[in-house]
């Protein structure tokens, strides 16, 4: 068949089977949300849940995210898993502005969305008194196929974001 | 030494002190706070009560007391001595701090004075343990309007300074 196709068609085959044309946008989320790293900030319960997702049987890995930076600067990623006390709630927000960006938080477990079983003096009433959620993943705890349908979700915002219009390139 | 036996040591010794014997589950002695420091003296000495496991304090409505839950190792009580501190003063509570004698006093006398606002008078870290210091208010008193507080209406209250 190659004997009697014209150059320009061979060329055109080969250009088919090895260049890929795609956006800059497409290839630049697919790179952050296929290898997005959790800064490891376990709370209260929660955390636990989160633990278990990151174990063998939910396997956190396969999103690429198996390492959990302990430190905020290498982290793109920070999971409120727990309740944030008010005595708590100004380190959170250092770990936070800590975070280099691109940056994304997902709040976990009721505690983090809205204050959980606790209208106390004492617990601060959601996670976003002081930062900009991107998911929340309600549960008491969540049980860990609810997060990695949360991570999912979180996914697909990252793959629908443009550079041209996200906050951290203006 | 049974607890009968160490109320009527206790009454032989110090003749007034005792305020009243209240019949509550436990053997309870109340006294008032002034004599909480030879008493608890007098209890670890002379009465063998070497373990202190519970020290906290309650908001009868007009009055403050403080608990303390008093074994002996040595001894093994099977039941506690419990001795209670009646603290009439409202504005301004105050009891000597039994830390000296039992070190596990320590925390817990923090975590009356951080939620009740009781003073222990020779405490070595009188600081609040649970909240922080500017926090408005002792929450676990009847007064203590039991409501959820927002980050912004907390902010003023917090210390400020190069760690915060």
């Amino acid at each position: 068949m190659q004997d009697t196709m014209s150059e320009e068609e061979l060329i055109e085959e080969q250009i088919k089977h090895n260049i890929f044309l795609t956006t800059v946008d497409k290839v630049y989320n697919w790179g952050r949300r296929s290898s997005m790293w959790p800064v490891a900030f376990g709370l209260a319960c929660c955390a636990f849940e989160f633990i278990a997702t990151g174990m063998a049987r939910y396997d956190l890995s396969r999103f690429g995210m198996e390492i959990m930076r302990p430190s905020p600067r290498q982290a793109d990623l920070m999971i409120v898993a727990g309740t944030i006390t008010h005595k708590m709630a100004p380190q959170v927000l250092r770990i936070y502005n800590q975070m280099p960006e691109p940056k994304y938080v997902l709040a976990m477990g009721n505690c983090a969305i809205s204050g959980g079983p606790f209208p106390s003096y004492a617990v601060l009433q959601g996670a976003n008194e002081i930062l900009p959620v991107d998911v929340y993943v309600p549960g008491c705890p969540p049980r860990p196929e609810a997060l990695l349908e949360g991570i999912m979700k979180l996914h697909d915002k990252v793959m629908h974001q443009s550079i041209k219009t996200v906050p951290w390139y203006k | 030494m049974t607890n009968e036996e160490i109320l009527s040591k206790l009454r032989e010794r110090f003749p007034e002190v005792v305020v009243d014997v209240p019949e509550l589950i436990d053997f309870t002695v109340a006294i008032k706070p002034e004599a909480v420091v030879d008493v608890a003296r007098f209890l670890h000495d002379e009465c063998g009560l070497d373990y202190l496991a519970l020290l906290t304090a309650v908001d009868q409505t007009e009055r403050f007391e403080v608990v303390y839950h008093l074994w002996s190792i040595k001894d093994r009580t099977t039941e506690p001595f419990v001795l209670k501190a009646y603290i009439e003063d409202k504005e301004n509570p105050t009891v000597p701090s039994v830390t000296p004698l039992w070190r596990g006093a320590s925390y817990q006398e923090r975590e009356a004075y951080d939620l009740m606002g009781i003073r222990f008078e020779g405490h070595p870290n009188p600081k609040r343990i649970l909240l922080w210091e500017g926090f408005p208010g002792h929450p676990l008193r009847k007064d203590f309007e039991n409501r959820t507080y927002t980050f912004e209406e907390l902010k003023p209250t917090r210390p400020t300074g190069p760690e915060w």
